[in-house]
């Protein structure tokens, strides 16, 4: 049993300072995408969600080409993004995919050339791996208070509007036949979306965010109808995955053939795949047993009153 | 033609302002990109009231029904709310067609409900026996009991405008407006609904406004009815608005009204040609009455 639990566990897991740094950054992380990522299931925008991680490339790119923080350049651009969707968006309702989808063509296009000229100009050929993929295990401890702030600012702004927000994305008619401020609500939804997908960035990758925001969610909905337990759960369920993924990443090292390590970006998407498989076969399969008794007993019935 | 003199021959339907009116439309109307959706519209609704808002798709009953809520700026006349029972200003419960969600959206109907309980209120619910009880109660009202605890995306249209409507009563409104309840359902569920809402308008004393093209099902309960047609409306009661020669004012031209068991027919002559005696066109009023 040590033997087993040494051998997940290995040697300077626990006590290695970026190990560390990955686990807490990972976690906070993972905790507002899982509560944010309900409401984006909740509200149909996993569209909204994805092209704000696709704009934050675009800041994580440039802040890199600056020698500023890429974390810095990830929460500007997602969070410029998102008022920009909301302005864009407001005059026609239909017109919100089609806003999202402009915003999305053309920060990716200036991603490319900032990219290009990062690895090009500056000569530090790593960065488009760790704007699009993140590096977890090179965050430098001054993010994690950073890091730590944002999160609990975005979580306590989800409890605060946690009611008129959920009306407002039933029928934003009703709520505001209710007296609820819609545009503010849902603005403040958008931001909350905004800090998740740039954090995410920093620990994943900023094209893989996505996964985090809308993985969890997704899943967990599929199991419980009530969504202050979706959030619970989702919540959870991004934690373990992303501890999950750092713990295999700091094991690989040892997997053969290559003992080359794999990404944790990958890993960490390749868990919230499995859980979402795992559960949605499984719920499937319920569903399916279900119709099958009842199919019998209807025909058993039957049976027995031509009997 | 003139459009004045027209609306002026309407003029013998609008009551006078009156001190008991919990709405009071005076001269609403509404332009949206240089059209006239909504010309002159006048009309009140008393507490207690059952008032049918009727009209076929495109006449202006949603546009008049958003301008009573406040979602709409109209670009001539008011919009009154008196005080409601209590003395505040009177609350208004709305409940839309349809609420457009995935079937597998974590919400569940008593969710809905209980967000018309305190949904405006900032933070989470702290989950309480007087909450439940109210939810559970208003549930029962509706008869929405059965499925409660089923997602909001999975119910049919009659069952999730029975959940919305309990959402609506949740909140003690003075005046519940519903757009198009009827739309979706079938005859029998049709009339279920349309029972349940005038005895909820007289038991509770709560005026009732609802938007319908199909006028037939609400004959029995409407107290007063507003025609909305060319951007127009007359009011009264049934017998004095559903007559050929108003709605052929409203029309601007010829219309029958044909009476047959207990139904009315409203048959529109052909837009083109105001002298044609033989009509040519049957309104959607009268389609389904026809193959009723």
């Amino acid at each position: 049993m040590d033997s087993l639990l040494h051998h997940v566990f290995q040697p300077g897991f626990f006590s290695t300072q970026e190990v560390r740094t990955a686990l807490i950054v990972g976690g906070v992380v993972a905790v507002v995408s899982g509560v944010v990522g309900v409401f984006t299931v909740l509200r149909g925008q996993s569209f909204a969600g994805h092209s704000l991680a696709d704009v934050g490339t675009t800041g994580g790119s440039g802040a890199f080409l600056v020698g500023a923080s890429p974390l810095l350049g990830f929460l500007v651009f997602t969070l410029a993004g998102a008022g920009a969707m909301e302005l864009i968006g407001i005059r026609r309702a239909r017109g919100r995919d089609l806003a999202t989808g402009i915003v999305l063509g053309v920060s990716l296009g200036v991603s490319a050339l900032f990219l290009y000229w990062d690895t090009t100009v500056h000569n530090t050929s790593g960065a488009t791996m760790t704007i699009l993929f993140g590096s977890i295990f090179a965050i430098s401890t001054s993010t994690v208070p950073v890091a730590a702030v944002l999160s609990a600012v975005s979580l306590a702004a989800i409890v605060v509007v946690y009611r008129p927000l959920l009306l407002a994305s039933v029928d934003a008619d009703m709520a505001a036949a209710r007296g609820v401020r819609v545009r503010l609500i849902g603005l403040v939804y958008l931001a909350t979306l905004a800090i998740a997908v740039g954090l995410s960035a920093i620990t994943i990758g900023s094209i893989l965010s996505t996964a985090l925001l809308i993985g969890p969610a997704a899943t967990v909905v599929r199991v419980t109808r009530r969504p202050g337990l979706a959030m619970l759960l989702a919540a959870l369920l991004g934690v373990l995955l992303t501890w999950l993924g750092v713990l295999l990443a700091y094991d690989s090292y040892t997997w053969p053939p290559a003992h080359h390590g794999w990404p944790v970006s990958f890993l960490v998407v390749a868990l919230i795949f499995a859980a979402y498989l795992v559960v949605e076969v499984s719920t499937g399969l319920g569903a399916w047993r279900r119709n099958r008794r009842l199919e019998r007993a209807v025909s058993g019935d039957r049976v027995e009153v031509a009997g | 033609m003139n459009a004045r003199t027209v609306t002026d021959d309407l003029t013998p339907l609008r009551s006078a302002p009156t001190a008991g009116a919990l709405l009071s439309v005076d001269g609403v109307s509404v332009r949206l990109g240089g059209r006239v959706v909504l010309d002159d519209i006048r009309f009140e609704v008393r507490p207690g009231e059952f008032t049918g808002l009727i009209g076929s798709n495109g006449a202006g009953k949603t546009t008049l029904l958003r301008v009573v809520l406040g979602l709409q700026q109209p670009s001539g006349g008011t919009v009154r709310l008196a005080a409601g029972s209590d003395g505040r200003r009177a609350r208004i419960g709305y409940v839309p067609q349809k609420v457009l969600l995935e079937p597998d959206v974590p919400l569940r109907a008593r969710d809905v409900v209980a967000l018309g309980l305190d949904g405006h209120r900032l933070g989470m619910a702290w989950p309480s026996r007087r909450r439940t009880a109210l939810v559970d109660e208003m549930l029962a009202a509706v008869d929405a009991t059965r499925f409660a605890d089923a997602r909001v995306g999975e119910l049919s249209g009659g069952e999730q405008q029975r959940v919305l409507i309990a959402h609506a009563l949740v909140g003690r409104p003075d005046l519940l407006l519903l757009d198009e309840p009827l739309a979706n359902l079938d005859l029998g569920s049709a009339h279920e609904v349309v029972g349940l809402l005038s005895r909820i308008a007289r038991e509770q004393g709560i005026a009732v406004l609802l938007t319908a093209h199909e006028m037939n099902p609400l004959l029995p309960v409407m107290d007063r009815v507003v025609y909305l047609a060319e951007g127009r409306a007359a009011t009264g009661s049934t017998d004095e608005v559903i007559t050929s020669p108003v709605l052929s004012r409203l029309y601007r031209h010829h219309v029958d009204v044909i009476r047959v068991q207990g139904r009315v027919l409203v048959v529109v002559g052909d837009q083109t040609d105001p002298h044609d005696e033989v009509p040519s066109t049957v309104d959607s009023h009268g389609r389904s009455d026809v193959v009723d």
